[in-house]
């Protein structure tokens, strides 16, 4: 091995003048350090080509439904908080600026900053999925499940349920000696009515607007005290703006395929940038080896890619 | 540095040099004997261990497969039930049984055995030889995707214990979203499998951009180069798709997401545009490196330059590309629109272009070659004469009309066993033969060769010619049973299978045989000129003792045979 044919010299060499001959990240199958990096490199670009196309079935998926069935976007998208995608799409953008940031200071060998541009980036991927937990729990908690599991019902869509609800309601109601809530049956909003109302709808208690939400369980929930206090209940200008279409659980699916997906990218980034924080804490990264950072840099930026392309598509569809 | 390799650095700006003049030291230990413990195998970064130990599964897998072929073709002996009432009571369990059997003979083959074939096996073996480098690019990356590969086997084998698979290898949708069989642990298998394909791919691409030798350019590669470039190519940007297809499916079934099922509001066809888009450059990927073999084993034993180079590198590169716009004649039938079909029936035809210019350069290399009919060379051309039928009679399957009658009919059948069987396992096998004696450093025994190819040969036209005949006539695939007027050519059939399968033990033994007891092979017993020809057999570790120039691949004239070793030497010049 020590007989290996070192053809061209590398830049590398008198920097790290380890006697050896070569730099000491440098693969016994490669000639030069140059010909090491440019190889991990097309290799990284490589593997974000096969992630692209990964994510391509998907977005596939969501083209072909959204071309097929529109009314499923219309109706689906209003469950999802445009305040909290463009927050976590501010969070990514900024992580991915500190992100470059730390390939610069890896550039330049200077190991505390390298370790604090990772560490940012690090917790504004962290910050990411904090957010994506919040939301994901309240789609779990409305009954918003992908698939079978699809739980939602509300007023509009389950007229008898919500006649049996009435119904319960106001025996409940009376025997509590409250008077009856006044509930109103709600007419859809008009399709592609854009302004949200900012308060209930004349003639939409709030009692109401926790009975739509409520779902088949609600009348347990009425009659055994309400779980939830008033103030918990969703905000009715989440309501959607019409009954419900056929299967609108696939609006659903392709959310949770999507950010799911994604979500699972940002934590095998979150991964890398732990494993690259370990590295730079040997102090290993200078002007003559970066590759590590370098390359966990563009997976990092295809992540952020992906999200600003989900962000528009899933909340601001309309 | 020593003193070779200092001419070939000073030779660097004439070009490629036709020889390199040392003699190859064969002193010293191969990669076969360096260490030997069984950890020095497992945890291996050598690409030659790699392609070995790939070799091996493959190889055990494509007799496993064997055997399901040859129980499916058994039962198929009679209308009757033969074989499924041995192991089941009713009716429809032995016609279910069937079904397992079919089913895990096409995903064994085409997932476990001829996907990975020649690229992850031959071509983890060859590629860096031929590119005169130490290894591929990423060695770590390459061991990885091994063991995926032997996840997914053992997905496989778990499957089999399992109760087996009943949906055909395609999936289609709905039947496996409520399938009764291990549907999911052979979806994961197949992912799993996928990743190992891609990584394989990803490694290979890197390779050959940045690991050729000095002097050597694109277009003095040889053309196994061009057509595993091209391989991994499709490797890389289509078997992706095939992954998160599998995953939506696999959430279909698991939760109903409404993708492929029309119960949750999901479109079947749908799922057949997804399968085909990886699939169709799938089939492309199990034959494009067998192609890359054949221009090779036709060069290297007709003694003459390869005709045609740059048609044939560009052939390779354009199946490539049409691989992508063909996948919709999967689906002529299946409801999709007159247009759509129009459109890819005739880019269907197209595909047929590069694939008979490579035919026609191959037959013009043989034209007043000095042909030496050994086996490999046999294997190159019964290739040649397979897959000119198969190829023909995929345009058969591209005229709309005609596919109207026969599309899963055993014409199909017929016509895809004679392009991924016919065509790449023969050169598979007809490779692995003539790499043999670089793998291992045995000769095996020609006059034993000779009549397993003939057998093999013999044997595959006669199973699947009656099955061309009883396809056109209207015999469905996928049944277990038949009207009596097919009995004949099922028979017939069936015996092919037989002999073919004569063939290959016969194989598998003269193989061993030669581990034992073979001759010692010498550096280059068949007179290539590429660069794995110019190192021992079996190469050292780092496949060579002194890093060699680029030669030219294809040129022969200065090299004669000496009988007394068996070997190819330069000519000596006076």
């Amino acid at each position: 091995m020590s007989g290996d044919a070192h053809q061209e010299q590398s830049n590398q060499q008198a920097e790290h003048g380890d006697g050896h001959g070569h730099s000491p990240y440098q693969a016994h199958h490669f000639d030069t350090m140059q010909q090491q990096f440019e190889a991990g490199k097309l290799g990284m670009w490589l593997f974000l080509a096969t992630e692209v196309l990964l994510f391509g079935g998907l977005f596939c998926f969501y083209t072909v439904t959204k071309s097929n069935n529109p009314e499923l976007f219309k109706w689906g998208h209003h469950f999802l908080d445009k305040r909290w995608g463009a927050t976590n799409t501010m969070v990514l953008l900024f992580s991915s600026l500190t992100m470059a940031l730390a390939v610069r200071e890896a550039q330049l060998g200077r190991k505390n900053r390298i370790l604090f541009y990772l560490t940012v980036t690090l917790l504004c991927g962290g910050g990411f999925m904090g957010i994506k937990y919040i939301e994901y729990s309240k789609k779990f908690h409305e009954g918003l499940f992908p698939g079978q599991h699809f739980a939602y019902e509300n007023v509009i869509d389950a007229e008898q349920v919500r006649d049996q609800q009435q119904e319960a309601d106001r025996l409940a109601l009376a025997d509590l000696a409250i008077p009856a809530a006044t509930v109103v049956s709600d007419t859809p909003k008009a399709s592609g009515q854009v302004a949200q109302p900012a308060s209930p709808p004349a003639g939409l208690s709030p009692a109401a607007g926790d009975l739509e939400h409520g779902g088949g369980n609600s009348a347990e929930h009425s009659t055994s005290g309400d779980d939830h206090a008033p103030g918990l209940a969703i905000d009715p200008s989440h309501l959607p703006p019409g009954a419900r279409p056929a299967n609108a659980h696939v609006f659903f699916s392709i959310y949770f395929c999507l950010t799911g997906l994604h979500g699972i990218h940002v934590l095998i980034g979150m991964g890398v940038m732990i494993w690259l924080m370990v590295l730079a804490q040997q102090g290993r990264f200078g002007p003559g080896y970066f590759t590590p950072v370098d390359l966990g840099g563009l997976y990092w930026h295809l992540v952020d890619l992906i999200w600003i392309y989900l962000f528009p598509l899933l909340y601001l569809v309309e | 540095m020593s003193q070779p390799e200092m001419d070939a650095q000073a030779g660097e700006g004439t070009g490629v040099a036709s020889q390199t003049d040392a003699p190859v030291s064969t002193e010293g230990p191969s990669y076969l004997t360096v260490t030997k413990t069984f950890s020095s195998w497992a945890f291996t970064l050598d690409h030659k261990r790699i392609g070995v130990m790939y070799l091996i599964g493959v190889l055990f897998m494509f007799l496993l497969g064997g055997m399901f072929a040859l129980l499916v073709r058994t039962e198929l002996f009679s209308p009757l039930a033969i074989l499924t009432p041995f192991f089941a009571d009713t009716a429809e369990a032995q016609a279910d049984l069937y079904n397992r059997w079919f089913t895990t003979h096409g995903a064994i083959m085409v997932f476990l055995v001829i996907i990975p074939g020649v690229p992850a096996a031959l071509g983890n073996f060859v590629l860096p030889l031929l590119l005169g480098a130490k290894d591929v690019a990423f060695p770590r990356l390459n061991l990885g995707s091994f063991y995926l590969w032997v996840i997914g086997a053992l997905f496989f084998v778990y499957v089999l214990f399992s109760g087996g698979l009943d949906t055909g290898w395609t999936f289609y949708t709905p039947y496996s979203a409520e399938s009764g069989t291990a549907v999911i642990p052979a979806l994961v298998g197949v992912f799993i499998l996928g990743f190992s394909s891609i990584f394989t791919g990803l490694n290979f691409i890197v390779t050959i951009h940045k690991m050729r030798p000095p002097g050597m350019t694109w277009f003095k590669m040889p053309l196994f180069l061009w057509a595993t470039y091209s391989t991994a190519v499709m490797q890389v940007l289509a078997t992706p798709v095939l992954g998160i297809t599998l995953l939506l499916l696999l959430l279909e079934r698991t939760l109903g997401i409404g993708i492929f099922d029309p119960r949750n509001g999901g479109d079947p066809v749908l799922f057949q545009h997804f399968f085909w888009f990886y699939s169709h450059p799938a089939v492309y990927i199990m034959i494009v490196p067998p192609m890359g073999i054949v221009s090779e084993l036709i060069a290297v034993h007709s003694h003459k330059r390869i005709f045609g180079y740059t048609y044939i590198a560009f052939s390779s590169v354009s199946i490539a590309i049409f691989s992508f716009l063909v996948w919709g004649h999967h689906m002529f039938t299946s409801g999709q629109s007159t247009t759509m079909n129009i459109i890819f029936s005739g880019i269907t035809f197209s595909v047929g272009i590069p694939s008979a210019i490579k035919v026609f350069n191959w037959i013009a290399t043989m034209y007043k070659g000095a042909l030496s009919l050994n086996t490999s060379m046999l294997y190159g051309i019964s290739f040649i004469f397979l897959f000119t039928i198969g190829g023909l009679t995929g345009l058969f399957c591209a005229v709309l009309s005609i596919d109207t009658h026969i599309h899963d009919t055993y014409f199909i059948v017929a016509h895809f066993h004679y392009v991924m069987m016919g065509s790449g396992l023969i050169a598979f096998v007809g490779g692995l033969h003539h790499w043999w004696p670089k793998m291992t450093g045995k000769m095996f025994s020609e006059f034993w060769g000779r009549i397993a190819c003939t057998l093999v040969f013999v044997g595959f036209n006669l199973t699947f010619i009656p099955q061309f005949v009883m396809g056109s006539l209207g015999m469905p695939r996928r049944y277990y049973t038949y009207a009596d007027k097919f009995e004949g050519y099922h028979q017939l059939s069936t015996i092919g299978s037989y002999v073919m399968a004569a063939g290959f033990f016969l194989t598998a033994f003269y193989l061993i045989q030669s581990l034992v007891s073979g001759k010692k092979a010498p550096v280059n017993p068949w007179g290539g000129n590429s660069l794995e020809w110019h190192t021992a057999s079996p190469p050292p570790l780092e496949n060579f003792h002194n890093v060699p120039d680029a030669t030219d691949p294809y040129d022969y004239e200065n090299l004669e045979y000496d009988a007394a070793t068996g070997n190819y030497e330069t000519k000596k010049v006076s």
